[in-house]
């Protein structure tokens, strides 16, 4: 795969969000800084529209804001540690960690059997402790890295 | 217990795995498998048929249609969509293992009050119920019947090639009869490589071991296809009895239901959930086997050995015009619908007839099986001849298939005519039905034999008079030919007619201009 899933400038930790819609906002930024995604302002509609159809927070305090959009380049993921947890309608709870999934459109198999290993990661509490505990944004990005192998 | 699930959601990357992996550990937290099939957008790999029979229940937690939901038809299943799988996998497999306990499939809890014999199988559909019992029927004798063949095969080929070697190693024509009088301590004892009496008796003996499985294991897998794993030892074990009591194939078809309907109604039983461990493993085989055991030595057996003898003696007394007609009658049925259940009827009953104990060399029985299984191969052999020999009466795609046909007929494979018959399909089975049966009628009148129930013309070492075996199949070939090609010849098909107008209008150009664009 030439392009890795995400990196360390793709990662915000200790993020200041208002809520659910504003730090999905912040992180589509990152995105879209790293050319990832080409238009903000139509990802995050794409993105609110999948979030209207079924809320996104996952047990554990978890946030998984998707979508497939014609707006992606790359297929990406943005990672957010949230300084206040934001509620993001799951019910135990709002989420602290947020993963931001940018699918192309028409995204290859390859890419969305990364996906699937990274949902299926995000059920297991030890990997999002990891995540939690890291220090910094190239050690999130080193773990997802390291632990979201398509299986 | 044992779970299957499918998993989606409407994008597809997201939830559908999120739930699959819940499932899985809550899975593995409560001891219970689980397998899900996620239908998510990066494709989905369908779970192993072996694992969806294997479950006890079946997870629903998707919130698009399921993709090919019929796999999982009549098993206990729960309905929660994807999100709560998610969020509450324990509970959606507690969920689960009470819609089990309830037994019964939730869409079918409806019908079910109305169908209250305790060892009735779950209807199958609530519209049809009777056609729904008859299919399952049907396919429960098939999956035994399917189990049963390739001990049929190895077993008769092997006791044939036994024969075959005696045929030559002994003096005269005593072979095969002398064959089967060595005692087998005589093999074990004393087996000398360069002897071909003794590799006559090891041969007949391994084919008899084979043969000695057959009712066993035909009734074995009924119950195993009616009652999955706890079916499997009443089953046998019913079949073991059969034999002994000379209760033959017929006792070992009863014993098949008898037994899987006892499991599956044990299998059933609401019990403490200290002894719902060992039910699977101990209580269901112990009284399942131990009420087919009473009822096939005290009750039921005596009567099935007394009707199997009938057949077994009314088959040895047909003799003459009787069983040229009773030929024609199978070769009929074999050409009807080419591989469909009458043919498959057809096909049983010359198997199972193997499967009598102590037939001579010249059985019936033996007899019955060459007449079928010449008759099976004359359909796709004559779609061939025809194919061949009248060209233009067929499509391109049809003459194609016409020459894989040569092949499937000859190794006695009666589907490769059904793609003639799918096209066309009453004057292919008209003449279809009329060559088999001639077939049928033929390989009777000229006494051919066969102790193996498959393998067409590869066979033919094994068949007794195979020159007349030959010459029955031939002759049906050339009849069925001739009747799909008078019968097609009266009304040609227009696809075959508008197919040869654009191969004329494509050959005519071609010749005098080409075209400048290559």
């Amino acid at each position: 795969m030439s392009l890795p899933l995400t990196s360390a400038e793709l990662v915000g930790v200790d993020l200041a969000a208002a809520d659910r819609d504003d730090a999905t906002r912040q992180l589509i930024a990152l995105l879209a800084a790293a050319g990832r995604v080409t238009d903000a302002e139509g990802f995050h509609a794409d993105v609110r529209a999948r979030e209207a159809q079924m809320a996104t927070g996952m047990p554990g305090g978890v946030g998984l804001p998707h979508a497939r959009s014609e707006h992606v380049a790359a297929p990406s993921l943005a990672v957010g540690k949230l300084r206040e947890p934001v509620d993001w309608g799951a019910p135990d709870g709002p989420a602290r960690l947020v993963f931001l999934i940018a699918a192309p459109a028409g995204g290859d198999a390859d890419h969305l059997q990364i996906l699937a290993a990274l949902a299926r990661r995000l059920v297991h509490e030890s990997f999002r402790q990891s995540l939690l505990d890291a220090p910094d944004a190239a050690t999130v990005a080193e773990i997802v890295q390291r632990e979201v192998v398509p299986s | 217990m044992k779970f299957v699930a499918v998993s989606s959601c409407p994008t597809g990357i997201a939830h559908t795995y999120m739930a699959a992996e819940a499932l899985e550990q809550a899975g593995k937290a409560a001891g219970h498998e689980v397998h899900v099939e996620t239908q998510g957008a990066a494709g989905s790999t369908p779970l192993d048929p072996a694992i969806i029979a294997a479950a006890d229940g079946v997870i629903y937690a998707a919130d698009l249609e399921v993709q090919a939901k019929e796999r999982f038809a009549g098993k206990p299943s729960v309905d929660v969509g994807v999100k709560k799988a998610v969020h509450d996998p324990t509970g959606v497999l507690a969920q689960a293992v009470a819609a089990v306990e309830a037994g019964v499939p939730a869409e079918d809890a409806a019908a079910a009050g109305a169908v209250p014999s305790a060892g009735a199988p779950r209807p199958v559909t609530k519209v049809d119920a009777n056609a729904g019992a008859g299919t399952r029927i049907r396919q429960w004798l098939m999956t035994g019947v399917s189990y049963m063949i390739p001990f049929v095969a190895a077993g008769g080929i092997l006791i044939a090639l036994g024969f075959m070697v005696a045929q030559a190693a002994w003096p005269g024509n005593e072979g095969p009869v002398a064959v089967t009088a060595v005692p087998v301590e005589d093999l074990i004892t004393s087996f000398s490589i360069t002897s071909g009496q003794d590799w006559a008796v090891l041969l007949y003996q391994t084919g008899a071991a084979a043969f000695g499985f057959l009712v066993a294991v035909l009734s074995g897998f009924i119950a195993y296809a009616i009652a999955d794993r706890p079916g499997l030892v009443p089953g046998f074990v019913g079949g073991a009895i059969s034999v002994v009591i000379g209760a033959g194939f017929l006792g070992g078809l009863v014993t098949g239901f008898v037994g899987g309907f006892l499991a599956l109604w044990i299998s059933r039983w609401r019990v403490p959930k200290g002894v719902r461990g060992v039910m699977p493993v101990v209580v269901t085989p112990l009284l399942s086997s131990l009420i087919t055991g009473f009822l096939m030595f005290v009750v039921i057996g005596r009567p099935i050995a007394d009707v199997m003898d009938g057949l077994t003696n009314w088959l040895n007394g047909l003799s003459g015009s009787n069983l040229v007609l009773m030929g024609a009658l199978l070769g009929a049925m074999m050409g009807f619908d080419l591989g469909g259940p009458i043919n498959k009827v057809a096909y049983t009953f010359a198997v199972t007839g193997l499967a009598t104990e102590g037939l001579t060399g010249d059985a019936v029985q033996y007899r019955i099986m060459a007449a079928v299984m010449a008759a099976g191969m004359v359909a796709p052999l004559a779609m061939a001849l025809a194919t061949t020999v009248r060209k233009r009466l067929f499509t391109h795609a049809e003459r194609e298939n016409g020459k894989a046909a040569w092949l499937l007929g000859l190794s006695f494979i009666s589907e490769g005519a059904i793609p003639f018959a799918a096209a066309d399909p009453w004057r292919v089975i008209v003449s279809s039905v009329v060559g088999s049966s001639v077939t049928g009628a033929l390989t009777m009148a000229v006494g051919s034999g066969l102790r193996a129930p498959h393998g067409g013309i590869w066979v033919l070492p094994l068949i007794s008079n195979p020159l007349g075996f030959l010459l029955a199949v031939a002759v049906g070939t050339v009849v069925t030919a001739g009747v799909v090609v008078v019968l097609k010849g009266l009304r040609p098909s227009p696809l075959v007619q508008a197919e040869q107008e654009a191969d004329a209008v494509a050959a005519a150009p071609a010749a005098t201009t080409q075209p400048a664009v290559a």
